[in-house]
């Protein structure tokens, strides 16, 4: 259920673009590279997306490992709504997908896929998923914005953009596959001091 | 002995007038009356007050002996006089019932005692109201307690033989059967209205051919017999278009409606809280509407309260296990202000007729329900239809608290209550 | 989501939706390795029985403990008149003992809308009298759309398809639901959901187990199954009840059977693709034939299963929401 503001609105709100179509592309490419350096061929390496927009970056990266490599990586998603630890700060909402590859995780090196990283909560929840779901050999992680502003002793492996932000401001992360076009905007957040709002603009 | 002088009421509704009292009597009644026969009297000034007959009830629960703690006579009759009542009938299903003469003599002396209006016990008229034996009917008549009205309310005299022996043996004292319509197979377990609301709640239904088909049996036995038939709590349209074609054989047959049966609907049961659940049951809004034509017509007698007060506890539980029943003394004036004056059905002369002069009559009290007319009984109530109010029970001098007007804003206000000359209630309060 | 869940006609379309789907994904917690998930932990769910039903209990016991809640099981056996105890006095025992949710089965209609007004948590229905069963309803909607979603024939089991579903009614979809409707809690309920999601519903039974007034129901009735069965997409049959025959509701189970059963023969009338459902627990032999209940069109099985997640579901959506208390400072975290 994306949540985030429509590209349209995001302009109009006067939100700063910081990144175009063009240079998520080449993030992409970037990071897709440095897994493959670091994994030996991502070999034994499975991309997990968060959602909403972690998915289709995993996707994307997937695609991207196949060009170079000429063969398959498995991709999934794994939700971790039921992980969150700020479920009763918020209206119930509705759940994400969990797509595992059929091979499922066990021994795998697993990369989470995000599109932003911020306090780190939802990695963590992530990680808490993950242990449910199986015992990877490693999880890494791999972010197309870091903004700063962690909460918990968690860093990026793979970071596509680190992005110095103040808290008052807001990251919205647009992808084709939900919104319709690419781009990474700031701005002012409407209400301050609500850091979990904004993280990946998940609602 | 005093006297009060009532200065510019308007009895029945109508012009103004001074209203003399002496003795217990009505002394004098007209327009500016001199101020030397207000020598050694108090004088009221009830300017803008509607002067009525005191009010007479066919039909309250006064629960003693048994179930004090839900209302006692003291409680009960100060409750009454608060909603301008001068005489209330004590239905008969205490415990014990008043099936002898021994117990309606008590519920009579402790209505004495407690002076706030008359207690009229009514009888019971089968043995412990189990429907199978007649009570002493004649004993509880030659009592103390003069007994005239017999019923054995809260159940059915479903036996058709029995209710016909009732009727009959009435004749020899110029009684009354009062009977609870109810066909016990057709309401086995029933809890609400049986309509669209049942349905939807899942409650069992109650007919309404459960009532009405008593109430035809029994106008048609009255009428075998040539006896009295008094119809308690009409509830239906159906009933009401049967007791009018009775009515128009010439049959002795009375009815009554309740103030709540002329206002709520059962659609109010539909969050379940059994302030709304009644025996016989709220029915449906085309039943209201026939209802109030009834009394306007005057197909339907009068207005009783069926004033049926329990304690919290047996009310606040599930809906199926919770008590049936409504307080309505304290609000019965103001129900109907709302439900018939207001909407023009009655006017004030009518209303003093439907909640005074006839059920007296029906009731055989002979020192109630007269005119306003100088030598009749001085009991009268000044009632003030100008203010509105919420409905708090909280504030009612009745013991229980189960009122289903709570939270409505009615109008009408009963300023003070005169039985025999002597104040039960003045400003509003007890006097 | 309102913060109960006493009848079927509280929820919206959306949000019936979002229930499904949300059931559709805790439903495959049930294959992976590790069957629970923490986001209910440290909340106390009380299962308070006030009428014998080990299946409901044992569903709702399982889809809590699965989020990790701590389960109270709170039994009464007999009317609570029997016992002495009131349903307000019960209530506040929980209140006090901190239930964030009170899963309520009573012989009285009503009990769960009184239960709300005394206890803070949420409050759902597991079926109160004749009144209402919100949760069955859900787990017939779920188990419908998943063998016929949205309104398309799929083969049975075809358990991969589920997330195809996700966010369709049962819009076209023609369920007929055949018994007692009078006294079925789980009539009441399927027909104000599932019509809610846009299937066509209709209400078979003799005439003395209708309400005599349906008003605004939103279904069609009959008294003739055969004439309906070749029109149906789903057929529910209910559970009757052997006491009803003495209160003259119809002559004998031999009659009832044989009007209203659903044997093979009848089975030959419905269309290929229909589905045969029964809410349990089934009279074999008079409103449902056993070759038919354990037949491979039925989903009597499958109920059962899909019951733990739309429980969880529920329990999750009206849990895990906004604390009232903490509302106030539900911005930040």
């Amino acid at each position: 259920m994306p949540a985030g503001l429509s590209a349209s609105v995001g302009h109009k709100s006067g939100h700063k673009p910081v990144l175009d179509a063009a240079d998520i592309g080449r993030a992409v490419t970037r990071i897709a590279h440095e897994i493959l350096e670091r994994t030996r061929g991502a070999e034994d390496v499975i991309l997990l997306g968060i959602p909403t927009r972690g998915v289709p970056l995993a996707g994307r990266l997937a695609r991207c490992i196949e060009q170079v490599e000429g063969r398959p990586v498995p991709v999934g998603s794994v939700d971790i709504t039921m992980y969150r630890d700020d479920l009763r700060l918020r209206p119930a909402r509705a759940l994400g997908h969990t797509d595992l590859p059929t091979a499922g995780i066990e021994g795998k090196t697993v990369v989470l896929v995000d599109d932003v990283l911020y306090s780190g909560r939802t990695v963590r929840a992530a990680l808490d998923a993950l242990n449910d779901l199986g015992r990877p050999r490693a999880v890494r992680l791999a972010v197309l914005v870091d903004r700063g502003h962690r909460e918990l002793p968690i860093r990026a492996d793979y970071v596509g953009k680190n992005l110095p932000t103040s808290q008052r401001e807001v990251v919205r992360v647009l992808l084709a596959e939900v919104d319709g076009q690419d781009a990474v905007l700031l701005g002012a957040s409407p209400a301050a001091g609500t850091p979990g709002r904004q993280e990946g603009a998940r609602p | 002995m005093t006297g009060w002088l009532i200065r510019g009421a308007r009895p029945l509704g109508g012009d103004p007038a001074d209203i003399l009292v002496r003795d217990g009597a009505v002394a004098q009644v007209g327009p500016r009356l001199a101020a030397s026969s207000a020598r050694g009297t108090q004088v009221i000034d009830a300017g803008g007050l509607i002067a009525l007959p005191g009010l007479v009830d066919l039909h309250a629960h006064l629960r003693e002996p048994g179930r004090e703690d839900a209302e006692t006579v003291q409680t009960g009759t100060r409750a009454a006089a608060l909603g301008g009542y001068t005489a209330v009938h004590a239905m008969a299903n205490t415990d014990p019932v008043a099936d002898t003469a021994g117990v309606v003599e008590q519920v009579w002396r402790l209505g004495r005692q407690a002076g706030h209006c008359d207690v009229q016990p009514v009888g019971a008229v089968t043995v412990g109201l189990g429907g199978t034996r007649l009570a002493e009917l004649g004993a509880m008549a030659d009592s103390a307690a003069r007994v005239r009205v017999f019923s054995d309310d809260g159940s059915c005299v479903s036996d058709a033989r029995l209710m016909r022996r009732a009727l009959e043996y009435v004749k020899a004292f110029d009684g009354v059967i009062a009977q609870h319509a109810q066909e016990p197979r057709l309401t086995e377990g029933a809890q609400l209205n049986e309509g669209e609301v049942s349905a939807r709640l899942g409650l069992t239904g109650w007919p309404a051919a459960a009532e009405e088909s008593i109430i035809a049996r029994d106008c048609l036995l009255a009428a075998h017999v040539g006896s009295s038939l008094h119809v308690c709590h009409v509830s239906t349209a159906g009933s009401v278009e049967i007791i009018g074609w009775a009515k128009s054989k010439g049959w002795q047959v009375t009815a009554e409606v309740t103030p709540h049966h002329l206002l709520l609907t059962d659609d109010l049961a539909q969050d379940y809280d059994p302030v709304y659940k009644v025996n016989p049951p709220l029915r449906t809004q085309a039943d209201v509407t026939a209802l109030r034509q009834g009394l306007a017509d005057g197909t339907i007698d009068c207005v009783a309260t069926d004033h049926a007060p329990h304690p919290l506890e047996d009310k606040e539980t599930e809906w199926e296990t919770a008590a049936f029943g409504m307080t309505g003394l304290e609000t019965a004036l103001r129900v109907v202000q709302h439900a018939m004056v207001d909407t023009g059905l009655l006017d004030w002369a009518q209303v003093a007729d439907r909640m005074s002069l006839r059920p007296a009559r029906i009731g055989r009290l002979a020192g109630h329900g007269n005119p306003l007319a100088p030598g009749a009984p001085a009991n009268l109530t000044l009632y003030d239809p100008a203010p509105t109010e919420a409905v708090d029970p909280a504030c009612h001098a009745s013991k229980s608290r189960n009122s289903p007007f709570v939270g409505m804003v009615l109008p009408g206000r009963v300023v003070a209550t005169f039985l025999r000359g002597v104040p039960t209630v003045l400003d509003g309060k007890l006097a | 989501m309102n913060r109960h869940l006493i009848s079927a006609a509280d929820l919206s379309r959306d949000e019936a939706l979002l229930i499904l789907d949300t059931a559709d994904e805790l439903a495959r917690v049930a294959d992976r390795p590790i069957k629970k998930l923490p986001t209910l932990r440290g909340r106390t769910v009380v299962n308070l029985f006030f009428e014998d039903s080990t299946r409901t209990r044992i569903s709702f016991e399982a889809a809590a403990k699965r989020l990790s809640a701590d389960v109270i099981n709170f039994t009464v056996k007999g009317s609570s008149v029997a016992k002495g105890e009131s349903l307000k006095d019960t209530a506040l025992t929980l209140e006090a003992m901190g239930a964030d949710a009170v899963v309520i089965r009573h012989s009285a209609a009503g009990a769960p809308h009184r239960l709300a007004r005394w206890v803070r948590g949420s409050v759902v229905n597991a079926g109160d009298g004749s009144h209402e069963h919100p949760t069955q309803a859900l787990l017939d909607a779920f188990t419908i759309r998943r063998r016929l979603g949205g309104g398309r024939e799929a083969p049975a089991g075809a358990a991969d398809h589920q997330a195809d579903h996700q966010g369709e009614g049962l819009d076209g979809l023609k369920v007929t639901i055949v018994g007692d409707v009078l006294h079925s809690r789980v009539a009441r309920s399927n027909v104000l959901l599932l019509s809610t999601l846009g299937a066509e519903v209709t209400l078979v039974a003799p005439p003395t187990l209708f309400p005599v007034e349906l008003g605004g129901w939103p279904c069609t009735t009959g008294y003739d199954l055969d004439a309906a069965l070749p029109k149906s997409d789903v057929v529910m049959m209910l559970r009757v009840q052997r006491e009803r025959m003495n209160a003259a509701y119809f002559p004998s189970e031999r009659e009832y059977s044989r009007r209203y059963g659903l044997d093979s023969s009848r089975m030959a009338l419905l269309p290929q693709h229909a589905i045969v459902m029964h809410p349990g627990p089934m009279n074999r032999g008079v409103e449902i034939a056993a070759e038919v209940a354990d037949g491979p069109r039925s989903t009597i099985v499958e109920q059962v299963a899909n019951g733990v997640s739309v429980r969880m579901a529920v329990l999750y959506l009206l849990l895990s929401g906004l604390d009232p208390a903490k509302a106030t400072t539900g911005a930040d975290r």
